[in-house]
């Protein structure tokens, strides 16, 4: 029972992780090539889930909601770039900070006019509905496993992406030596852009897959805004590599902690107070995790920028 | 100088005002607690102003200082102990303790990563408010009553409380500017301006950004104290990320330059947030965009704002 | 012999593949000005930076008023009196130029960790300021905040700084760089003027400036001390001509 239900939980957890990579990357890019702080980033997560389901409602099918929210949320980051961030690239990080803040009240707000303040249920696809039988006795939901597929899919395809390809020289480049872009000759402006589309859609892609697996409602963008920036901290800024093996530490963390540490409590406490006990530590587990890390290696783990 | 007397006409004349208040028509019960709020957050801004404007260092995980403070005032009122010479002591310490440790992580980083450590920090503090079930968890909880001063009801007395958060308002404004001044805060300063010059005189400059993390941090736990009495309710939702993003807008919104700003964007942001929200129930939908057009054109913030008006006329 | 102010004891130090120093070891002593000359990409940043302690050195020993201070940062070494100017000119740029100095003699006399007393008050510390920028000919520029002054009086204003620290060694980064001729000549006289009062360790480009001020020069090429000695004699080693001079001459 225990180890079943500890393989469960970390499968959760790797799939937690994966998503919120998805989210971290495009943060980590961002920040990395621009300089830029994102806060409205997780507002891309978010609109990813709302635009896949109301198309999945118009359309009479997840496949094709998932697949328009892709350009849906490309549209909506290109947008968020030339009305607020393009005026942001030389100004100090409180400045983008501030503005991007604004840009979450907005757009939180404007959800819930749109769509209301409950949460919006959004059905498994039939064609993923059902559990596989990992072991005797063990059921895990396909829908989940497809989750981490996709992830892992994208994850690759970003790999190839910025380490084999004339782009991906480009942001490396940009990662670890700003200045040599504009010696290179480079548009930057062009690339900025692009950049900022690929992180929202990644983004906008996670949220619209984690669709039938949370519940979709205003502000959920935060709390995962939040989790990508302690992953992209842990994971040194500016390295997608960092950021992919820190994302996946900080949901098997967040998800252990969160279901084991009650449990484990009750071995030295009485069931009450190790539930209590359990929750709050299990919660603070991951910022704890952080400082550690950050106490040993202040600038990550896999820290881009060279010097 | 006439400019440092000059610098100080516009705070006096707002404390005068804010001290004539009750007696300048309103003095009504709602306008009272709206301008008691603005106090308390005109202090917890300035505390943050102490961080952003004088140690140059963004923090994003303020509120945690804040509802620390409020929560020691919830700690101790479950314990039936409401004297406010223990509680408030209680409520700076505990705010600054938490300032300390998470400063002593967070300040071995600079820049975005500090911002996005001690957004993580205030979120940690956050969901551990929310899993207190003793204290109510995610729905608070309400205090038996306000603290007491020397064992007086002072504090449940509206024109008292109201004093009293101007008092301390003041002070710490008070505190601010001498401590800017201070041979300690010129080591801050110059840390601001250029770390390496700094530490090529002699400083290393953690200690006093740790120092004067701490010292904001217990500046925030006392606005805690005070708005936990002010509302007589605590809840997680004081130690929300988007109330440190707020505290940090009244930062800017008033100008990064002088501790006055902080005080005058808490009052301005307050006032605004409420004059929205009589137009229309979805009023962050109106803030958001002011808040975005606030820093991409109000460079100065409001205390630059005469300046930058001057200059505009003089340029167009 | 005089014990020496600093001691460089072997420092090497290595960048992934590349050597940037090699096995330098050399001595500056109390009143003598050392002078630090090489090609572009000889390693004397990265020697500054090894003894100014921002840089760690892989191998070797750094000895600074008779202490080993290998292992200590930059503002530990400034307060045991290593006072270092920057290539690229490094003040406060909001700051005055009296206040500038003024944080250079707090750093020596008392706490910092006083909080009420307003610093720009206190008379000891603008005294020993005013002081430090007369000697510097800056004195009727005490007001002006240094983002203000031109790049030669910001010049003038480093080497206040490390003036006031009242330091054991001056260790100065190309002091006359980027100034125009009038300006050098200002500088190069005011460094005359500290002459056997201080201990100095100067890398400079400019030659002239450089066999003008040293008691001692030492040649850096390719990380390694090629040679080291008195002005004349390094001037005649044909060895130096070669590696260093002639390329300067013929260019």
């Amino acid at each position: 029972m225990t180890a079943q239900l500890l393989l469960v939980q970390a499968l959760n957890g790797l799939q937690f992780g994966i998503l919120l990579f998805l989210v971290a990357a495009g943060l980590t890019l961002v920040f990395g090539v621009m300089d830029v702080i994102n806060l409205a980033h997780g507002v891309q997560y978010m609109l990813g889930a709302y635009l896949g389901a109301s198309l999945a409602a118009a359309t009479g099918s997840f496949w094709l909601g998932l697949l328009l929210a892709l350009p849906a949320t490309l549209a909506c980051g290109l947008l968020l770039e030339l009305l607020v961030f393009r005026h942001l690239y030389d100004r100090d990080h409180l400045a983008q900070v501030l503005a991007t803040f604004g840009v979450i009240l907005t757009l939180n707000e404007a959800v819930t006019l749109l769509w209301g303040s409950a949460p919006l249920q959004v059905a498994t696809p039939a064609l993923l509905e059902g559990g596989v039988t990992l072991m005797p006795g063990l059921q895990y939901p396909l829908y989940r496993l497809a989750i981490l597929a996709a992830g892992l899919a994208t994850a690759g395809l970003l790999w190839l992406l910025v380490e084999h390809t004339r782009a991906g020289a480009l942001l490396r480049a940009g990662a670890s030596n700003r200045p040599m872009l504009a010696a290179l000759g480079v548009d930057t402006g062009r690339l900025f852009l692009l950049v900022f589309g690929l992180g929202a859609m990644l983004a906008g892609f996670a949220g619209a897959m984690a669709a039938p697996i949370l519940s979709v409602e205003p502000g959920m963008g935060d709390s995962v805004l939040i989790l990508a920036f302690v992953v992209i901290v842990i994971g040194g800024i500016g390295s997608v590599r960092g950021a992919f093996l820190a994302a996946l530490l900080v949901g098997l963390v967040e998800v252990l902690g969160r279901s084991l540490l009650p449990d484990l409590m009750r071995l030295v406490l009485a069931p009450s107070p190790a539930r209590q006990a359990g929750a709050s530590i299990g919660s603070m587990l991951v910022y704890i995790a952080m400082a550690l890390i950050l106490a040993v290696r202040p600038r990550g783990l896999f820290p881009a920028r060279a010097g | 100088m006439p400019a440092s007397r000059r610098a100080a006409t516009l705070p006096l004349l707002l404390f005068a005002l804010l001290a004539a208040a009750p007696f300048l028509g309103l003095g009504e019960g709602w306008m009272m607690t709206l301008l008691a709020r603005g106090m308390i957050l005109g202090l917890a801004a300035l505390s943050l102003w102490l961080v952003v404007g004088g140690a140059g260092l963004v923090s994003l995980g303020h509120a945690a200082m804040l509802g620390i403070g409020a929560y020691a005032v919830v700690a101790l009122d479950e314990a039936r102990i409401t004297e406010a010479l223990v509680v408030a002591p209680a409520a700076i310490g505990a705010a600054a303790l938490f300032a300390l440790l998470t400063g002593a992580v967070a300040l071995r980083t600079a820049g975005v990563p500090f911002i996005m450590i001690t957004l993580a920090f205030g979120q940690m503090a956050f969901f551990t408010a929310a899993s207190l079930a003793f204290y109510g968890g995610d729905d608070g909880y309400t205090l038996y009553a306000r603290s007491t001063l020397a064992g007086g009801r002072w504090l449940e007395n509206r024109l008292g409380f109201h004093y009293l958060c101007l008092a301390l308002l003041a002070g710490a404004f008070l505190f601010c500017h001498l401590l800017l001044a201070s041979r300690f805060g010129r080591v801050l300063r110059a840390a601001r301006e250029n770390p390496l010059r700094v530490q090529a005189v002699g400083f290393s400059p953690y200690p006093y950004r740790l120092l004067a993390y701490g010292i904001a941090g217990g500046m925030a736990g006392l606005a805690g104290f005070l708005l936990a009495n002010a509302t007589e309710f605590v809840a997680p939702s004081f130690l929300a990320w988007q109330r440190s993003g707020e505290l940090l807008f009244m930062v800017i919104l008033g100008g990064l330059g002088s501790p006055f700003g902080a005080v005058l964007g808490a009052l301005a942001l307050l006032l605004l947030e409420e004059g929205l929200g009589h137009l229309t129930p979805h009023w962050r939908l109106l803030l958001g965009p002011l808040l975005v057009l606030a820093v991409l054109f109000l460079r100065g913030g409001l205390v630059g704002l005469p300046a930058q008006l001057a200059g505009t006329r003089r340029h167009g | 012999m005089v014990e020496p102010v600093l001691r460089l004891d072997g420092l090497r130090k290595r960048f992934g593949g590349l050597t940037v120093t090699d096995a330098v070891s050399l001595a500056v002593a109390p009143g003598e000005i050392h002078a630090v000359i090489g090609p572009n990409g000889a390693g004397k940043t990265t020697l500054i930076h090894q003894v100014s302690g921002t840089l760690r050195p892989d191998a070797g020993r750094v000895l600074f008023a008779g202490q080993d201070v290998t292992g200590l940062p930059l503002a530990r070494r400034a307060r045991l009196g290593l006072a270092r100017s920057f290539q690229i000119t490094s003040v406060l740029p909001g700051f005055s130029a009296l206040e500038n100095v003024a944080l250079a003699v707090q750093g020596r006399s008392g706490s910092s960790f006083r909080f009420l007393r307003p610093a720009a008050a206190e008379a000891m510390l603008n005294e020993a300021a005013m002081a430090a920028l007369a000697q510097t000919g800056l004195a009727g520029r005490a007001a002006v905040p240094a983002a203000a002054l031109s790049h030669g009086e910001r010049r003038q204003l480093e080497l206040a700084i490390a003036l006031a620290m009242q330091p054991r060694l001056l260790l100065l980064d190309e002091p006359l760089a980027g100034t125009g001729p009038e300006e050098a000549e200002r500088l190069v006289a005011l460094l005359q003027g500290l002459r056997g009062r201080y201990a100095i360790l100067l890398v400079e480009h400019d030659m002239a400036a450089v066999f003008a001020l040293a008691d001692r020069v030492s040649v850096l090429v390719q990380g390694r001390l090629l040679a080291s000695g008195a002005p004349a004699a390094i001037r005649a080693d044909p060895a130096v001509r070669v590696a260093y001079l002639g390329e300067d001459e013929a260019a």
